[in-house]
């Protein structure tokens, strides 16, 4: 066959069958393709909620708390911790994580579920921050205080050597991680009691601490020391106080 | 058969992509940070390059001249999605290892380039073998590329550990480093073929 000549109308048609050719090929493969991405997606998701999380018997639907996703674990109806994807803005772009929390705000775990950092530098946040054997840049087991940095910036975590930026970005993702999981938390708890309410609505009502105060009193945050004027409580049932709190 | 022996081997050494047409450059400084990352860059490289040749070769006098280069990246941008589609769908762990890398395959210069210089020009069985040599000549390239940077940056090799990391020279990891090696490869290779 001659080869067609650049008139108009040829190179029209050739250009138009090219791209509806290679349209109708590429939505096919997107069908054939698109549910086993899908479920890729929702696997690797799945491995990284248990990866980070204690033993948990099922996963809530996923909210969405202050822009991150949420994924609530529960033993029967017990809240056992929480799986937050969060996300920032690393060395060489976004990072996103997987960051896992027990119901008293422990870290359990982290995944990175994407990131773009400096090879051999930056990309040691997979798993600088959960190495047992250095306490100073292990984060597992840690208390979130939702205001963790690194130790040049006044905080207590050793960054990555020569990758501060990239550490700075993965705490901060955590920070935001933690502020979600205590927004979710809450929301969990004043949930969870409505359900529960017939069962606890004298336990948690009536209780009082040593001193004699209601327990809302003492405890103004969940999971924090006994504030105030009750000395007794702060020393006596602090951790009276603290169970009584997530009611 | 001696044609297509040398359209074969072509692409390998006398005109390898990298080293001696010096084309795609962006991939090649890009990707090669180990040799792994560099070797599946190159296959990928390669599958696309394969198609694309096969399907141009038999495209060019469908083709008007004026409008070749519109209708290659047409065929090449499509081709390059279908195998991040597939690679996504079915080889999950490839695809976390280079799926950044997998869109950059369609601003690569050496697969229009061999679209425009051969495919357009030669039948569909040369043109499937140009694609299979220039894609291992560029594979093979990016790899030994790979294994420098690898080696000398974090003292491993396919992340086997032949010294201990902390003794690598992290520049060869970095950007700069992927020049330094190029060069002095290109130079080595330059050497040889005199």
């Amino acid at each position: 066959m001659a080869k067609l000549k650049s008139t108009f109308l040829n190179m029209l048609l050739s250009l138009t069958l090219i791209a509806l050719v290679a349209a109708a090929m590429l939505s096919g493969i997107y069908l054939l393709t698109q549910e086993s991405i899908e479920q890729q997606k929702a696997e690797k998701q799945l491995a990284a909620i248990s990866a980070v999380l204690p033993a948990y018997e099922r996963i809530a639907d996923p909210e969405t708390v202050q822009g991150l996703t949420v994924h609530k674990a529960y033993t029967g109806d017990t809240f056992v911790g929480a799986a937050v994807e969060t996300e920032s803005n690393g060395f060489g772009g976004k990072i996103r994580l997987m960051v896992g929390f027990d119901n008293d705000s422990h870290i359990t775990g982290y995944e990175v579920l994407e990131q773009t950092e400096t090879p051999g530098l930056g990309t040691h946040i997979v798993a600088w921050f959960k190495n047992a054997d250095k306490a100073g840049q292990n984060i597992i087991g840690r208390k979130a205080t939702g205001a963790m940095s690194v130790s040049k910036d006044g905080g207590d975590v050793d960054a990555i050597t020569a990758a501060t930026i990239s550490s700075r970005a993965f705490l901060e993702a955590v920070n935001k991680a933690y502020s979600a999981y205590t927004e979710g938390e809450v929301q969990a708890a004043s949930g969870a009691s409505q359900q529960a309410a017939p069962k606890v609505s004298g336990d948690s009502l009536s209780v009082t601490c040593a001193c004699g105060k209601p327990i809302e009193e003492c405890c103004k945050t969940k999971g924090t020391p006994c504030e105030g004027n009750c000395g007794d409580c702060k020393h006596d049932g602090e951790h009276q106080c603290k169970h009584n709190c997530k009611h | 058969m001696n044609k297509a022996l040398k359209t074969l081997t072509n692409g390998i050494l006398r005109e390898n992509p990298t080293f001696a047409l010096v084309l795609g450059m962006c991939p090649t400084l890009a990707t090669t940070t180990s040799a792994i990352n560099g070797m599946s860059m190159g296959l990928a490289t390669t599958a696309v390059l394969i198609c694309s040749n096969i399907v141009i070769s038999l495209l060019k006098n469908l083709i008007p001249d004026k409008v070749r280069i519109p209708a290659f990246i047409v065929v090449i941008a499509s081709f390059v999605t279908m195998v991040q589609l597939l690679v996504q769908a079915y080889l999950p762990a490839v695809y976390d290892a280079l799926g950044l890398f997998i869109p950059l395959i369609v601003v690569n210069c050496i697969v229009l380039g061999r679209a425009e210089a051969f495919a357009a020009k030669n039948n569909v069985g040369l043109s499937a073998l140009d694609g299979i040599g220039m894609g291992l000549g560029f594979t093979l390239a990016l790899t030994i590329l790979g294994a420098i940077r690898e080696l000398l940056g974090t003292g491993k090799i396919f992340d086997f550990a032949v010294f201990p990391e902390n003794y690598g020279m992290l520049v060869f990891v970095l950007a700069p480093g992927a020049f330094i090696a190029l060069a002095y490869v290109m130079a080595l290779v330059n050497k040889l073929k005199k």
